[in-house]
């Protein structure tokens, strides 16, 4: 077995260990960070096709790899603003509900 | 001939969004902001016509390509057009334009706040440019940054309005989006290590239904049926759709899910036709013929006039995922040919054309009820006549009544199914009109009943009348879909000779 095999197979590895992430976690945090385990297995798959002998390498896969690193990024920083946004409005309502709650207590004291 | 291959149409047509992308974003608040936008969406209207009148003017819609920097397909990036993308282009152009003109509408201070017309133009371009990358792409690997364009795109559009529930929807067409173009990337990985090339027609010519081959075609397929929602990977769809402001739900509807499905049916088809099989398109069939079922009778239960919609859109998707079985199994098993091809790709184009008509004239009622509830809908019609009329002919269309691009649509799957033998799709087609029938008469005859709802009425004033330009975009929008009904030769002529046109 060679070595880029090896790696290949790792990648896919990690593409289905992501895969199952995504589909089992509960948080959206661990989703988001399950999307990223499956793309890096992606990237190391292709990484590890670019090498065609020692010393020879094939550039095409390198360059899509860094194309994809950019919209990993952007997706990812995309699904956290979202993700972010939906938290901030569910503290500021569960804030909202307390401080209602709250009031009544104070008008019986 | 030397048209479109040597002319600059084609990269123009995907560099104007992006240019006017950057630019809505610089100009900001300027009050010219709406103005730049229309000049844009006419400018790129004007630049997909004489792009489909030079596509047309060549012999026998012959696939032209673009090479782009003069390198040429191993190394370089190739634009490719044929009848079927040409059609795609011009949908998408003509969309833009009408849609565009709607949304300096929706977006102007009347409706909204500022600040949301802010974030949608340079949004609104970058989806736009996008799904014009997408269809003149010859590219494996570009196709799939420009998925990941339409799908970042879409995803923060749907979000605009901010609330929770629409952040959430967005959050999760976004998830689900970046999933799904994981795996067409692994497809893709698997596709170069085998082939070693990008090129969507080198990759045909040496396709060799090998275990690779069929792998990629697998991961494809899963990946973008999720992006497509084929029915029960559905359940992002009518949330995304219903909780995006008006004239996004008309293009999320009519056009993004159709960017996926024009990839599939490429690589289904053309590129990798060898190692799909009679039981696999038997499947999708299936799943097509579940979708319209599912999607109708959810259709009918929904409260909410764009969930509605929405779930109308997930069983019209359906209709087209008939056209797997029907075109593998009418032409002897070779590939995407004959009328089954043209009933699928006439059927998107009707679909596309009713269902934004039909979102647009929803946005317009919802505007002028002050919600989107169905029963409050009721007696509508006498004080928005024009807009009830506009849900109705898409209405029409949609259920495949004459006269109507519905009509031919749902004739020709017919005539297809029993002319290849397989009538068990007839029975899908009818059921699913009814069912049809049964969601959209639901919300007319609650339009054209007589007085008004007193539950809440009092403390809500009804906004004022629809801007008339709202109004007439969702009319031209029937009225196109009308005329698609007198005039289909036209479109059925430009898809006919795809295979000609896109086998190598």
């Amino acid at each position: 077995m060679t070595s880029e095999l090896l790696y290949m197979i790792a990648g896919l590895g990690l593409f289905s260990i992501g895969l199952s992430g995504v589909l089992i976690a509960g948080h959206v945090m661990r989703k988001i960070l399950a999307l990223n385990v499956m793309g890096v297995g992606i990237f190391m798959f292709l990484i590890a096709l670019a090498r065609k002998s020692e010393s020879v390498f094939d550039p095409v896969p390198h360059a899509m790899v860094l194309t994809g690193i950019v919209i990993a990024v952007a997706g990812t920083a995309l699904a956290l603003n979202l993700m972010v946004r939906i938290h901030n409005i569910d503290e500021t309502e569960l804030e909202r509900t307390r401080q209602e709650s709250a009031k009544p207590e104070k008008i019986e004291l | 001939m030397n048209g479109l291959s040597s002319s600059l149409f084609l990269p123009a047509i995907v560099f104007l969004p992006l240019i006017a992308s950057i630019i809505a974003f610089l100009v900001g608040r300027n009050r010219l902001q709406g103005r730049i936008n229309m000049l844009f969406a006419l400018l790129q209207f004007l630049l997909v016509i004489l792009t489909t009148v030079l596509f047309l003017s060549e012999q026998s819609y012959q696939s032209s390509r673009y090479v782009i920097g003069g390198w040429g397909a191993p190394l370089g990036i190739d634009l490719v057009v044929d009848g079927f993308s040409i059609l795609m282009i011009a949908l998408t152009g003509l969309l833009t334009l009408l849609i565009s003109a709607y949304s300096t509408s929706y977006f102007s201070e009347q409706f909204s706040s500022e600040q949301k017309g802010l974030r949608f133009w340079p949004l609104w371009w970058l989806l736009i440019a996008g799904l014009n990358a997408l269809f003149v792409s010859g590219d494996a690997f570009n196709i799939y940054v420009c998925l990941e364009i339409i799908g970042l795109s879409a995803a923060a559009l749907v979000a605009i309005q901010g609330t929770r529930a629409a952040l959430e929807a967005a959050l999760r067409y976004l998830l689900v989006g970046l999933l799904g173009s994981l795996f067409y990337l692994l497809a893709i990985a698997i596709l170069y290590r085998t082939h070693g090339t990008l090129d969507l027609m080198q990759i045909a010519a040496s396709a060799d239904n090998g275990l690779p081959d069929k792998v990629a075609m697998i991961l494809i397929a899963i990946g973008l049926l999720l992006k497509i929602a084929l029915f029960p990977l559905h359940f992002w769809l009518p949330q995304a759709h219903a909780n995006a402001p008006t004239p996004v739900s008309a293009i999320l509807s009519a056009l993004v899910v159709k960017a996926s499905l024009y990839v599939l049916i490429k690589f289904w088809f053309d590129i990798l036709g060898e190692t799909t099989t009679f039981g696999a398109s038997q499947v999708l069939g299936a799943l097509g013929g579940a979708a319209i079922l599912y999607g109708s009778w959810s259709a009918f239960r929904a409260t909410q006039l764009k969930v509605l919609i929405a779930y109308s859109t997930v069983a019209q998707l359906g209709y087209i995922f008939l056209l797997f079985p029907l075109s593998k199994y009418a032409v002897g098993g070779s590939s995407f040919s004959g009328s089954a091809s043209q009933a699928a790709i006439y059927f998107i184009v009707a679909h596309a054309c009713a269902k934004a008509a039909m979102f647009l004239s929803a946005g317009n009622l919802i505007l002028s009820q002050g919600n989107g509830e169905i029963a409050q809908l009721k007696g509508i019609a006498t004080r928005e006549p024009l807009n009830v009329l506009v849900f109705a002919i898409a209405g029409i269309s949609l259920i495949g009544l004459p006269p109507s691009a519905g009509f031919i649509a749902k004739w020709l799957l017919l005539t297809t199914s029993i002319e290849s033998g397989q009538w068990w799709w007839v029975i899908v087609v009818i059921a699913g009109g009814l069912f049809g029938a049964m969601y959209l008469f639901k919300v007319l005859g609650l339009a054209f009943t007589s007085g008004t709802v007193d539950t809440g009425q009092g403390n809500k004033q009804p906004r004022e009348h629809v801007s008339g330009v709202m109004t007439a975009v969702a009319m031209i929008l029937a009225i196109i879909t009308l005329a698609l009904g007198f005039n289909a030769e036209f479109i059925l002529n430009i898809s006919n000779p795809i295979v000609e046109a896109s086998s190598v």
